[in-house]
């Protein structure tokens, strides 16, 4: 089984902690001149998602969590499963929705996805930085408003509700970035 | 990301030309006040064919290839410049001082680098206690006049154990330790089992105390015999050592004995030390039986210390990391 030694800690690492995937985001070298060092970490659970400090004993060694971050499309979901799928080897994976999390709000089908694969099976989702998202219900748009001031609400083809402008209509192909669920602009023709 | 860290600027010092006219400064000050007390700069070898025995430390190593060593012979560079230091004080050099680099293996962070630069000096009739006040006189004439201390208090390890932790840590055990970090919200670290009562003394050092210390300089004398490493122990209370050390701000920046002179005493810690370097899985190390055989020929009383320069210049200038004070740090050398 693979493991790490607490000397190659460096943020990025994943490794396994009471029985779960985490990441390394911070790694923090302690010691006193004559004494025992330690390292302070800060790591992310990757299945809840929660940051949590750890102190180890420097020189202690942890096991290596199998997780790798692969590109895959986007498929359907069947309600119950995201279905993805590599488009070399055409190699399909099946997330369930804590693995989906909100990144199910941007999914759009054929859209190229990061999934955090952990010991081979879905573990998150991560969308693109910016989807293209058709207006789905909206008031209507008014027109000589291109100010950008005010606005209203949104709710796009996946179900997201976002905030846009007063001239955009149902119908409107919209750019979003889904780091910040804001609306960017109207998608070029 | 530091700037240094992006691909296209990697060639670059990660100090400011303005950290590096600083170093120089503080160096030339340095140099300046030995020269007025009549300490004499000295120069030993980086190289040694023996190490610190010191579990805590861990040695680099090279080989080097001279006459009559075929296949090469075993150096480890030096730690700090103490055994040489010792053995030009027992021919009888005077007082004297060493500014050089040292290296450490498997230490690197904010405040760790594998190469830093150490001060170190030795005063002949000097206990710990005389030359904890030429360390504050040192310190005060060379730092610039925005970084001079803002107070300057005295402790007994004991003391300030008892003030921040409510321990008393020479007669602690490690379950007390525990229960102290317990009653902070803090987690035991992973990997404490076996360790000594001083591995958890560390930990309550490193974890509660220093990010309490506040600012100023802070000495404390009178570390647990255990932690004795090279400094004799008290005649009068044997428990603890004539050690101390020395944070600025919070930061440990020098360590100090009245030096241990008794021979027997120094090969017994060495040999000590190499048993508890087993134990820890880790390589014993060749002791220095120049050092040994100097001590044996006698070692005038003294006290010594050592400061690191690198973040002495970085408090000195406010900064968070020893990279903002070095020319190029590890990931760029």
């Amino acid at each position: 089984m693979a493991s790490y030694s607490t000397n190659e800690f460096k943020g990025g690492l994943k490794i396994m902690l009471d029985g779960d995937p985490c990441a390394i985001i911070e790694n923090e070298f302690v010691k006193p001149g004559k004494g025992q060092a330690f390292n302070r970490v800060k790591i992310r659970n990757l299945k809840t998602g929660r940051v949590i400090e750890r102190t180890f004993k420097s020189g202690e060694s942890v096991e290596a969590a199998d997780v790798m971050d692969v590109d895959l499309q986007f498929l359907y979901s069947d309600g119950e499963f995201w279905h993805f799928m590599d488009p070399k080897s055409y190699e399909q994976q099946a997330a369930d929705a804590t693995a989906v999390g909100d990144a199910k709000l941007w999914l759009k089908e054929q859209d190229m996805c990061e999934v955090t694969l952990w010991n081979g099976s879905p573990l998150a989702v991560t969308p693109p930085n910016f989807v293209m998202l058709a207006v789905a219900e909206t008031d209507p748009g008014v027109r000589g408003d291109t100010s950008g001031g005010g606005g209203k609400p949104a709710t796009l083809e996946t179900g997201a509700v976002v905030r846009v402008p007063l001239f955009i209509d149902v119908g409107e192909v919209l750019k979003i970035d889904t780091r910040s669920g804001e609306y960017v602009g109207r998608a070029k023709e | 990301m530091p700037h240094h860290l992006q691909d296209d600027l990697r060639w670059r010092p990660s100090a400011t030309r303005e950290a590096l006219a600083s170093r120089a400064e503080i160096l030339a000050r340095i140099r300046a006040y030995f020269s007025r007390h009549n300490v004499m700069e000295v120069d030993t070898p980086v190289m040694s064919r023996a190490a610190t025995t010191d579990p805590a430390i861990h040695s680099l190593a090279t080989t080097w290839h001279g006459p009559g060593s075929r296949d090469g012979e075993r150096f480890y560079l030096h730690t700090s410049p103490e055994f040489p230091m010792k053995r030009l004080l027992a021919a009888g050099s005077g007082d004297i001082y060493q500014l050089c680099k040292v290296f450490r293996d498997y230490e690197r962070g904010a405040l760790h680098s594998p190469e830093f630069t150490l001060l170190e000096w030795y005063r002949n009739g000097f206990d710990h206690l005389a030359l904890m006040d030429d360390v504050e006189r040192l310190l005060t004439d060379v730092l610039p006049d925005n970084a001079q201390p803002v107070a300057v208090t005295h402790w007994s390890y004991r003391d300030l154990f008892r003030e921040y932790t409510g321990l008393d840590p020479l007669a602690a055990t490690s379950e007390d330790v525990a229960a102290v970090l317990a009653g902070n919200q803090l987690d035991v670290p992973v990997g404490m089992d076996g360790l000594p009562l001083d591995a958890w003394l560390d930990l309550l050092m490193t974890a509660l105390i220093e990010p309490r210390m506040g600012r100023g300089l802070l000495f404390v004398t009178d570390f647990p015999a255990s932690q004795a490493s090279l400094a004799r122990l008290r005649a009068d209370n044997p428990q603890v050592a004539a050690r101390f050390e020395v944070w600025l701000d919070g930061i440990e920046i020098a360590n100090g004995f009245h030096e241990l002179a008794d021979a027997a005493e120094q090969r017994q810690r060495f040999t000590r030390d190499n048993e508890r370097r087993r134990r820890a899985g880790l390589e014993p190390v060749p002791m220095d039986e120049h050092l040994l055989a100097a001590l044996q020929a006698g070692l005038p009383d003294c006290a010594g210390v050592a400061v690191g320069v690198d973040r002495l210049l970085m408090l000195a200038s406010g900064a968070k990391s020893l990279d903002a004070v070095q020319s190029f740090p590890v990931e760029i050398a």
